[in-house]
């Protein structure tokens, strides 16, 4: 079956391209790129007005499932990631029970063979069920098929551990995910510390908790030689050090989410919104136009949701028992176009690096190019349609955004995954 | 008097002339409290429900007597056969109360935001006894009430706060509420029990030397010391604490010969307040604070539980 | 003091008020056979001041100072709940009240609302051996089963309108006048300005 997009304008940084043309594709792979193409058969989709980039990719998400299917399943959160324009996620290995070992990797796979509209691959744990003290089975959900390892949500508070799963990880192609949070500092940290802290009344959780965390993680990547990504990056002073870092030469790289660019603690009022309760914590604003700064000039490598869905009456209760955590595959995008490419922050080409190209280079994916002889994972984007953030929109089981009633332009119309549309016309394909 | 709020949950939204009318109005309760009938039958027919999720006897009582003492009908609701106990959710235990068709709920709570949390989810007036480590408003009037008695006045007063700043309620609301009433703020604390922004706060100077701060100080506010604490305790040990932030019976010489001693209870003596200042005939208004709990606990639930002001009847 | 256009008509003048009082006075007098055991206990606002003039007035006839108090009524009114928080005024009745007849004093009686509050006020109190009541106007209206013993006059008025006292000492002025109920008020005592001293 032949599939011909017609009249988009095609964005591709890796190689130079952006301009109005058309794509052929055959049997999940692109054949041709190029003007007034023709094909004998098959279905022929007019893009006219459209954007066509590399399939997006989200490299850090939580789908729940195994074990806390009632937030989120592998169906309904990859529905969501299709929905917010996503060709893959990553999911993070904190299920119940953790993905740890072989068998988890495969029950994910798995689940996603047979429910999933989107690639799901998935990340394996550090340690033995993230408690930081013992190997994971690395090696072996390596070979089946989880090219990195996180113990996201977590950090490893051990520097000797860090360094033994650093030194491990080495002998893999693969890199060493870390959620950076000290808990000697952070405790029971609600809220940044500083001025929402002592507003609201509840445990700070310092920069400091993260940043001493990014520094040792630093050392240990330059003591080891294992690349090291720094998930969910939010201070300034952070970033400094993995500037600093990719400077020295070290493969170091980091990622942020939309929630720490665009909100920030002063969002969170004396209505104590649990939608807002997110770990690392929102930041200042000093601190989130120095990410967005960072997503500017490159230290920033990838934009990701870190979406950690949760259900209604989990988040509905005292901000202090609250889970941690928002959605956002279902809204990254729709911010990223406003906030950074429509302000003119980024142009389409950063945004694609920092969404589709790096992500798939620190997942160690084989890269997806508008070019022939690529695989045909695809993002149509309209970048004009205006639309606003609700919950009945959302594919995802959960609701908990922070960014409900939002006005947005430009979101995800078409996905298609091998050739295959996963979404059509802002519908999911069944 | 345009006194409009319907809940008393965060007291930065309270203006100064709004704390004047809850502080007169308490001043005219004091007739009622000093008489052989100590009750009036001004809220005949309300409900108010004293939801206290933890443990609590001196505000619960200090509230439960206002209650009686304008005839609402009151209902304790909470201590250790609390419905969250048995795994109910806030949210769930509020809505089973509303269904009760009450009128007030007065909630003191281990976690900060419950007070705007049930406000939301009840519908009916909400006053907040204390929320985790974050307001506790009704403490401030009492404490603001029994400074104006004995000083005649507010602005212009440095007040000075001793004691364990970052985990106090009282101070979420006490030093706002100093501020909106326009006195000088200095709060006096070791490093390790001070919030991280004070001036979020209102402080206008902060300190950990008291010698130094106790001259200038119309008012010492003293803190309790949470003595439950001892592995990560923030200073090495009660006697060390009694040394350097203790009220103790040698600072009285540094204290201005008018300067009044305040301590929201319950206090610990030999530890932040030595029995001299606590008992000073002079200086303590411990319990004047006490009695006026009473007194501005029933103006707020007079003011707050009224209908809109639409003029005057005959 | 007033918004001129408002004022329907003047009933009484600053004579006629004094007049009024003198003879209220005589009357107590007169009822009790003298001034022993009496006292004088008015409502705020403005009842507390006649209650003011009429013990000045009673110490001029019969040299004698009657414990005087005023009274006020807020925690008492039976419209708390649907209406509003009126503002509180001290009450202050610094004599025992308990054996005493006590003449219970106000501007206008009207629903008689007031004094049904002012009667259970008083009797939360003490027990006063009796309670009379006097009044410088009564304007009609009833809904309460109350009467005064002492009237300065009676003015018809209609329900849309509005008595009120005013009285040189608060308002510069004193006289009794018929107004038109501003839009959104409803019927009572004119407010005292900067918040009547208290």
């Amino acid at each position: 079956m032949a599939l011909m997009l017609k009249n988009a304008r095609l964005i591709d940084p890796q190689i130079g391209l952006d301009e109005v043309a058309d794509i052929l594709i055959r049997d999940g792979k692109i054949v041709e790129v190029g003007h007034n193409l023709t094909m004998e058969k098959g279905i022929e989709r007019d893009l006219s007005g459209k954007i066509v980039t590399p399939g997006l990719v989200d490299m850090h998400v939580h789908f729940r499932d195994p074990g806390q299917e009632q937030k989120e399943d592998i169906a309904s959160g990859s529905r969501a990631a299709a929905h917010g324009g996503f060709t893959a996620v990553c999911t993070m290995p904190n299920t119940d029970p953790v993905v740890d070992d072989a068998v988890a990797v495969e029950y994910v796979k798995a689940r996603a063979a047979a429910v999933g509209k989107c690639r799901v691959i998935p990340s394996g744990a550090c340690s033995k069920n993230l408690k930081g003290e013992v190997l994971a089975d690395m090696g072996d959900m390596y070979a089946h098929g989880a090219p990195v390892f996180t113990d996201d949500g977590h950090g490893i508070q051990d520097a000797g551990m860090m360094r033994r799963v650093m030194d491990y990880a080495r002998q893999f192609d693969t890199a060493i995910m870390v959620h950076c949070q000290d808990d000697s500092l952070v405790a029971d940290g609600q809220v940044n510390e500083g001025v929402a802290s002592t507003r609201l009344g509840m445990v700070g959780w310092p920069a400091e908790g993260e940043e001493l965390e990014i520094a040792r993680d630093i050392a240990l990547c330059r003591l080891t030689g294992c690349p090291l990504h720094i998930q969910h990056i939010t201070t300034k002073r952070g970033l400094d050090l993995v500037a600093a870092a990719k400077a020295e030469g070290l493969p170091v790289t980091c990622e942020v989410t939309p929630h720490h660019m665009f909100l920030t603690e002063d969002a969170i009022t004396a209505e104590y919104q649990t939608s807002l309760k997110v770990n690392p914590p929102l930041r200042t604003a000093e601190d989130a136009a120095a990410l967005v700064e960072g997503l500017k000039n490159g230290v920033i490598d990838a934009i990701v949701t870190d979406h950690a869905p949760h259900t209604d009456w989990e988040k509905d209760r005292e901000f202090e028992l609250a889970p941690f955590g928002m959605t956002g595959l279902e809204t990254s995008l729709g911010l990223v176009l406003t906030h950074l490419v429509r302000a003119g922050v980024i142009d389409y080409g950063r945004m694609v690096e920092a969404m589709a190209v790096a992500p798939r280079a620190i997942l160690r994916q084989e890269p997806v190019k508008i070019e022939a002889g690529s695989t045909a994972d695809l993002t149509v984007i309209d970048p004009e349609a205006v639309w606003t953030v609700e919950v009945e929109d959302f594919c995802s089981k959960a609701n908990n955004s922070g960014f409900i009633g939002a006005e947005l332009v430009g979101r995800a119309t078409d996905v298609y995954v091998g050739g295959w549309a996963t979404m059509e016309d802002g519908a999911i394909v069944e | 008097m345009a006194f409009n709020h319907k809940h008393l949950i965060d007291i930065t939204e309270y203006s100064a002339d709004d704390i004047m009318t809850i502080l007169e109005t308490a001043k005219n309760f004091k007739q009622v409290n000093e008489r052989r009938i100590k009750k009036v039958p001004t809220l005949k027919g309300f409900t108010v429900v004293n939801m206290f999720n933890e443990p609590s006897t001196r505000t619960r009582s200090s509230f439960e007597i206002a209650e009686k003492r304008l005839s609402a009908d009151s209902l304790n609701f909470g201590g250790s056969s609390t419905a969250t106990v048995k795994g109910e959710s806030l949210v769930d235990t509020v809505k089973t109360l509303c269904s009760y068709k009450i009128d007030c709920i007065v909630v003191r709570d281990r976690w900060a935001g419950v007070p705007r949390k049930i406000a939301d989810v009840s519908g009916v007036s909400v006053i907040d006894a204390g929320d985790g480590k974050h307001q506790h408003p009704t403490q401030a009037l009492l404490d603001l009430y029994s400074i104006w008695e004995e000083k005649g006045d507010l602005a212009g007063l440095h007040v000075g706060v001793v004691g364990d700043i970052a985990h106090s309620r009282v101070c979420g609301s006490l030093i706002p509420a100093l501020k909106i009433m326009g006195c000088e703020v200095t709060v006096v604390a070791p490093p390790t029990l001070l919030p991280a922004r004070p001036d979020i706060l209102g402080a206008d100077h902060v300190t950990s030397n008291l010698d130094e701060a106790l001259p200038e100080l119309d008012v010492v506010y003293m803190l309790r010391i949470q003595r439950e604490r001892f592995e990560g305790a923030p200073y090495p040990n009660l006697r060390e604490y009694n040394l350097l932030y203790g009220l103790t019976e040698q600072r009285d010489k540094l204290l201005k010969p008018d300067a009044c001693v305040c301590h929201p209870g319950p206090i610990n003596r030999g530890v932040e307040l030595d029995s001299f200042m606590a008992d000073h005939p002079k200086r303590s208004i411990i319990l004047d604070q006490v009695y006026a709990g009473v007194l501005v606990r029933m103006a707020a639930l007079y003011l707050l539980l009224g209908g809109s002001n639409d003029g005057i009847d005959a | 003091m007033n918004d001129a256009s408002l004022v329907k008509s003047v009933c009484m003048d600053a004579d006629e008020i004094e007049r009024s009082v003198t003879r209220i006075a005589h009357q107590i007098l007169e009822a009790n056979k003298g001034a022993e055991n009496l006292a004088l206990v008015g409502i705020v606002t403005r009842g507390d001041l006649l209650a003011k003039m009429l013990a000045h007035k009673i110490q001029e006839i019969e040299g004698v100072d009657v414990p005087l108090g005023k009274l006020d009524i807020s925690f008492y009114r039976d419209d708390f709940a649907t209406h509003f928080a009126p503002e509180v005024h001290s009450t202050d009745i610094s004599f025992d009240i308990d054996g005493k007849t006590v003449v219970l004093v106000d501007d206008v009686l009207y629903t008689g609302r007031t004094i049904r509050a002012a009667l259970d006020a008083l009797m939360d109190i003490g027990r006063p051996a009796a309670v009379q009541l006097a009044v410088l106007v009564d304007r009609g209206h009833r809904e309460l089963p109350i009467r005064a013993d002492f009237v300065g006059k009676n003015v018809p008025s209609a329900s849309d309108e509005n008595v009120r006292l005013f009285l040189e000492e608060v308002d510069g002025i004193s006289a009794v006048e018929i107004l038109e109920i501003e839009p959104g008020k409803r019927a009572g005592s004119a407010p005292i300005k900067n918040n009547g001293g208290e």
